[in-house]
């Protein structure tokens, strides 16, 4: 493993980073497979991110899944993703096995430190995959939003049903052609008989016998910070099953993705996470420019990673002060935010914005720094860390904190990885991975910080992983103010939008030329890219399908939330009512992030 | 007949005094947890937001007073009442100063204790009559809780009363002319106080409510008025263990200079106010948390103090 991630490290360029590493280690694995099943054909596919990509037929899916699930040496235990796409409009496909829809399989080793991803064609009559939750449980809502979304059936599945729609929605949504505006779909109406459809959809009907009562918690209840509903079957006050039922945030991001242009789609980004702000821009941007070739200026970078990690303080402020506060504790929620909102003082003060500013841009960010923003920013760097001190003694050190956390809620590092769970939660089962040392993207390799874990992976693990992150986050913040580096904020390469103010206006070209870069915005080249990054809640990532147009023709949203809420019955059976509180807020997850 | 008059006096105080301290206490609470949580508090209404009692009032009296289809109707509405009624009653037994007390019962420590069970009721039938899951877990937790700790609620004070020799609060009163029985009979002033919590349903053993958990537990399904009531009920409940704890282990009115009952109303001001600190300063336990803390650490403490306080009291 470390003869891999050496090699792979030495052939990295900069700007490709984690992508590079990734093809180092794994085109190796794709040769491997191709030994391992010599009447497999594997057809490789040159993907922009440099993960190794092959498609292979619906017949062999399921053995060569399972040979790098558990037959190869450094393993691929984690499920990462599983997303459909319509390849039926899509021009530029040459090379590729033809297909009406394709499945993909995005896999992650932690031991080889390298992803790989495999397709799978579909066409003709029989739109269906076989399922892989038999390999990795976490398949399981992957799988159901694949059939929502796609109408991509998947033979075997458990439980085979709508997860983000509605049952009652007629057509599969990422379709191309299923309509993207409220305006294509006629008036709507509501028929009488509509409402009842609607109510029938929301029973519940568990196995019951004559001692458990089915508890609806949800889909609005103070404990669940968001619309998410939970359908508990209780045994006294005990968790018999917990059915997480989620949609209710659910606003079609990944759909907008394909009918705004690639820069004009960086506010919805911020949106999807709606506490992390400018966290959800990032690898928005570093996917797009990662399919543009786009090199971004040194100034740039240092100020993106800056904003990144205010961001993830004020999350994980916002996650400290209502953690708190589902335990019943009524005051840490008003320092914390008191906290935050100096905090978005400073962001205020850089973006104009606060929760969602919107403000990187492809190549770079919107606007330079403005005159004292390093005094603003040094001020907090001072305030926070004796903030933090009373907090551990408010919180962390309480015993009645203790009591209802530790030991509660309990993953082992084996399942969570299983489970594709990621970022603190993962490293709350005391495994230190974190991407922005693993595989450093945005220059984040130049900063010294340590990977907080802790051991047991209860929620008492969690908060204290979050907590030491924010002083982790002030260091690498205090690094960037002492390093600053001066030049250019944002790309001066063409592909870089929307196009620089001092270069437009001269002559009627350049005048064109920033019309079109405004109004239609860059023509990405056709490829496909991911680049995963560390958000505050997990492992964060836009995988990119460019067909060689202003708009991307698929935005896939790999967002941490959607698994961690998915192991939420896993946490909780056999605990109490109190107890599942915990874990919700534990596990930091945000409804926009689930259902984007 | 002017003894009656003066008993009419008295019985206008003890139901007033109590009630305005409660109203009180509504907006004395929310200033001073805004200003123990970097906030203000409601600071509109009147002066320094003093009317805010007024205010919302006049809200909850406005609102619809909705009884939800599925309810147990009669014991729905009369569960409110109850716990006005117990507390109220309570108070008749609080010594004011010397010789004003509405009932100078002689066993007015176990009236005081008696009233206070009957406030279970309330609480237990409100999550029952609702007919509603998270009303019924808010009961259920209310009934087990306050019964358990009721038990050694009434142990903890029978030290006080071992070194009184008497039930009758004014007695107990005149006993702590040389020396307050906080000294002595420390460990029955603690525990007495986290029952107090306890019985009062307040944080950390604010379970049958818990809003984070049970959305508002036992009175959920309860709007305009009746829930004002509670919220009544629960202020009044603090201001009564506090005049308790004042007449138990601070020497109810005694003092120097000051009359009597300022001294009183200062005392129990102050312990209402560290009743206040203590919600803003602990998260809520657990139900099987609190259940074993009452039986397996808070029982045996008492009956230790007990033992201890029958052995000097014997020995001297």
């Amino acid at each position: 493993m470390g003869l891999t991630l050496s090699a792979a490290a030495g052939g990295a360029t900069h700007a490709a980073g984690a992508g590079a590493a990734g093809t180092g280690a794994v085109t190796g694995i794709l040769t491997e497979l191709e030994q391992q099943f010599p009447g497999v054909d594997f057809v490789r596919q040159e993907t922009k991110d440099g993960i190794p990509t092959a498609w292979i037929g619906r017949e062999a899916l399921v053995p060569v899944l399972r040979h790098l699930e558990r037959g190869v040496d450094g393993p691929f235990r984690t499920l990462y993703d599983l997303a459909g796409m319509d390849e039926r409009v899509r021009a530029n496909r040459d090379g590729l096995p033809a297909a009406d829809f394709s499945v993909v399989y995005h896999l992650r080793s932690y031991d080889r430190n390298a992803d790989v991803r495999l397709k799978v064609p579909l066409a003709g009559d029989r739109v269906s995959v076989p399922t892989v939750t038999g390999l990795w449980p976490s398949a399981d809502w992957y799988e159901r939003e694949l059939w929502d979304m796609f109408g991509i059936g998947v033979d075997g599945h458990p439980d085979l049903r709508r997860i983000l729609m509605p049952p009652w929605w007629e057509g599969h949504p990422l379709r191309k052609d299923h309509p993207d505006r409220a305006t294509e779909m006629g008036t709507f109406q509501l028929p009488p008989d509509d409402d009842l459809l609607y109510q029938e959809a929301l029973e519940a009907d568990p196995a019951q016998d004559a001692r458990t009562v089915v508890l609806n918690v949800g889909p609005q209840h103070p404990g669940t910070h968001g619309p998410v509903r939970i359908i508990l079957t209780l045994r006294d006050e005990l968790i018999v099953d917990a059915v997480p039922d989620i949609g209710f945030h659910h606003r079609g991001a990944e759909k907008i993705g394909e009918r705004q242009t690639w820069h004009t789609y960086i506010p919805y980004t911020d949106r999807v996470d709606y506490l992390g702000g400018v966290l959800n821009n990032l690898p928005y941007v570093l996917s797009v420019e990662r399919l543009a070739g786009t090199e971004v200026p040194p100034r740039a970078q240092v100020i993106r990673v800056m904003l990144a990690e205010l961001f993830r303080i004020s999350s994980h402020l916002v996650f400290y002060g209502t953690f708190a506060q589902d335990l019943g504790a009524m005051t840490p929620v008003f320092y914390t935010f008191e906290d935050r909102e100096r905090l978005m003082a400073i962001i205020e003060a850089i973006t104009g914005g606060r929760m969602h500013p919107s403000w990187f841009r492809i190549g770079g960010v919107s606007q330079d720094l403005p005159a004292g923003w390093e005094q603003m920013v040094r001020d907090f760097l001072d305030y926070l860390p004796p903030r933090l001190r009373e907090y551990d003694r408010l919180v962390m050190q309480s015993r009645v904190v203790k009591a209802r956390t530790v030991g509660i809620g309990e993953i082992d590092k084996d399942t969570a990885i299983d489970r594709g769970i990621t970022g603190p939660n993962l490293r709350a089962c005391g495994f230190e991975w974190d991407l922005r040392k693993k595989r450093p993207y945005s220059g984040y390799d130049r900063f010294e910080f340590d990977i907080p874990t802790a051991a047991r992976g209860d929620c008492y693990g969690r908060v204290a992983v979050r907590v030491e992150e924010i002083r982790q986050s002030l260091r690498i913040i205090r690094q960037c103010v002492d390093q600053m580096p001066s030049g250019p904020h944002k790309s001066e390469q063409p592909l870089a939008a929307p196009p620089s103010h001092d270069r437009m206006l001269h002559d009627i070209e350049t005048l064109i030329d920033h019309f079109l870069g405004v109004s239609w915005g860059p023509v990405v080249p056709p490829g496909e890219a991911i680049c995963p990054t560390e958000s505050s809640k997990g492992d964060y990532g836009y995988y990119l399908v460019s067909d060689g147009n202003v708009t991307s023709y698929r935005t896939r949203i790999r967002t941490p939330s959607f698994p961690h809420l998915q192991a939420l019955p896993l946490l909780c059976r056999g605990l109490e009512v109190p107890d599942l509180i915990a874990i919700l807020g534990s596990i930091d997850f945000v409804m926009g992030d689930v259902d984007r | 007949m002017p003894d009656t008059a003066w008993h009419i006096i008295e019985v206008v105080v003890m139901l007033l005094l109590p009630l305005l301290m409660a109203g009180g206490l509504t907006v004395v609470e929310r200033r001073l947890l805004g200003q123990l949580q970097d906030r203000y508090g409601p600071n509109r209404v009147g002066v320094m937001g003093e009317m805010q009692v007024l205010a919302d009032a006049v809200k909850l009296l406005g609102k619809e007073d909705w009884i939800p289809p599925f309810a147990d109707r009669p014991v729905f509405v009369a569960a409110p009442a109850i716990i006005l009624m117990s507390v109220l009653a309570s108070f008749a037994v609080i010594p004011l100063t010397s010789g004003f007390a509405v009932a100078d019962l002689n066993v007015g420590l176990l009236f005081f204790l008696a009233m206070s069970s009957l406030g279970v009721y309330s609480v237990a039938l409100a999550g029952w009559s609702s007919r509603s899951k998270y009303p019924l877990l808010g009961g259920l937790r209310a009934a087990a809780q306050l019964l358990g700790y009721e038990v050694f609620m009434g142990m903890s004070l029978l030290g006080v009363v071992m070194m009184a020799g008497s039930f009758d609060l004014s007695t107990i009163v005149e006993g702590q002319r040389g020396l307050w029985y906080v000294g002595p009979q420390f460990v029955g002033f603690v525990v007495f106080f986290i029952a107090g919590l306890a019985e009062t349903r307040r944080t950390p053993f604010d379970l049958p409510e818990a809003e984070s958990e049970l959305v508002a537990g036992y009175h959920a399904e309860y709007s305009a008025m009746k829930f004002g009531i509670f919220y009544v009920g629960e202020y009044l409940g603090i201001t009564l263990v506090s005049a308790l704890m004042t007449v138990l282990f601070f020497g109810g009115w005694l003092g120097p200079i000051l009359p009597g009952w300022t001294w009183f109303l200062l005392k129990t001001s102050i312990l209402i106010l560290v009743v206040i600190v203590v919600r803003a300063a602990l998260p809520r336990v657990r139900y099987d948390q609190l259940m074993s803390f009452g039986w397996k650490v808070m029982l045996p403490l008492t009956l230790i103090n007990l033992l201890v306080t029958a052995a000097v009291i014997l020995a001297t």
